[in-house]
């Protein structure tokens, strides 16, 4: 088995700066499959990259708990009015 | 089951089911027909439901069109007459909630127009969305034996406890509600709608009128701030603050 010396190993052709960039069309599942394998390795070798991703994955999922606006309750009490305005059966005897 | 599981990430697709019948936090649809039937019946639950489910990420939509907080809100409420009117003509060739949105978005756009807001987002001039997410200076030079690789001070550590504990839980939330208001209104609008409200990105791209390759770099850039912005609030509790 000779060596190969002129492609670095699997997770070596890629720079921490470059795999910052790349993680979210990585996350998005955006990735060609050779850039995407080589991006895993990377992972799987540095730290550094494995826990940035990791916490781009719990900034996410922390947004997901993030409190969010929605209609007054008058304005929804409103809606929920019309709705069952709208609904309501015609007269008796129809 | 049903208990406080993350919504979205990774690299699988958004799912959204509700096979229970529970309405699934914010974005899912369930059973679409069987969902119409129970409006079309009258049953105020189905509207209920859905009027807490979607009206936020309306307001959200509704932002990215006119100007004022009370605006959106009435851009909302009509969306919503609309959709009592006009349910019974619904045909069934989206989802009720596409049907709905786009509703929403039309009035959103015609009400942007009469105030004169009415720049499509696409053709906002661009902020912040080109250079480096993270500090250059946090990698190696570009001579060195490991080009462009962390440096020893600049590799990111892992955050404890986890931002979901509950002792910290309370302050990140309101650290990521803050910064989300900081962010440039595309990044903003799209990070929002993605992350917060579950939306899928065919979605957000169609409600703010973007293309998939931008959509992801307002989402890249939007989210790189966020997870930064967490970062500096593990190092101030870890550190000896100034």
């Amino acid at each position: 088995m000779t060596e190969d010396t002129e492609s670095p190993a699997p997770g070596l052709t890629i720079s921490c700066q470059e795999v910052v960039e790349l993680v979210t069309d990585y996350l998005e599942g955006e990735l060609d499959d050779a850039t995407r394998l080589e991006l895993e390795a990377h992972l799987a070798l540095c730290p550094g990259c494995g826990t940035y991703v990791e916490q781009m994955r719990l900034t996410i999922d922390e947004l997901g708990h993030v409190p969010v606006d929605t209609l007054s309750d008058q304005a929804q009490q409103d809606l929920v009015a019309a709705f069952r305005t709208f609904h309501s059966p015609g007269p008796p005897g129809t | 089951m049903q208990h406080d599981a993350p919504m979205t990430t990774s690299a699988a697709p958004l799912q959204m089911h509700d096979e229970s019948g529970v309405p699934v936090p914010r974005a899912a649809d369930g059973d679409d027909s069987a969902l119409v039937d129970r409006l079309r019946r009258g049953e105020e639950a189905a509207f209920v439901t859905i009027v807490n489910g979607w009206s936020p990420m309306m307001l959200r939509v509704a932002r990215s069109h006119v100007s004022t907080d009370a605006s959106c809100e009435e851009v909302v409420q009509e969306t919503w007459m609309a959709v009592i009117r006009g349910l019974d003509g619904f045909e069934g060739r989206s989802t009720l909630r596409t049907w709905a949105f786009r509703i929403l978005t039309n009035l959103a756009k015609t009400r942007g127009v009469r105030e004169a807001r009415s720049v499509p987002m696409s053709s906002w001039a661009p902020a912040d969305e080109d250079g480096p997410t993270v500090d250059p200076d946090r990698f190696r030079a570009p001579g060195d034996n490991y080009p462009l690789n962390w440096t020893s001070v600049g590799a990111p550590t892992q955050w404890h406890p986890a931002p979901e504990q509950s002792v910290v839980a309370g302050e990140t939330r309101r650290l990521l509600g803050a910064a989300l208001q900081e962010l440039p209104e595309r990044q903003r609008a799209v990070v929002t709608l993605r992350d917060v409200h579950g939306l899928s990105s065919e979605e957000v791209c169609a409600l703010l009128d973007l293309s998939q390759a931008n959509q992801r770099v307002l989402l890249h850039r939007g989210r790189a701030r966020l997870r930064a912005v967490l970062e500096d609030y593990y190092r101030g509790a870890t550190e000896v603050t100034a």
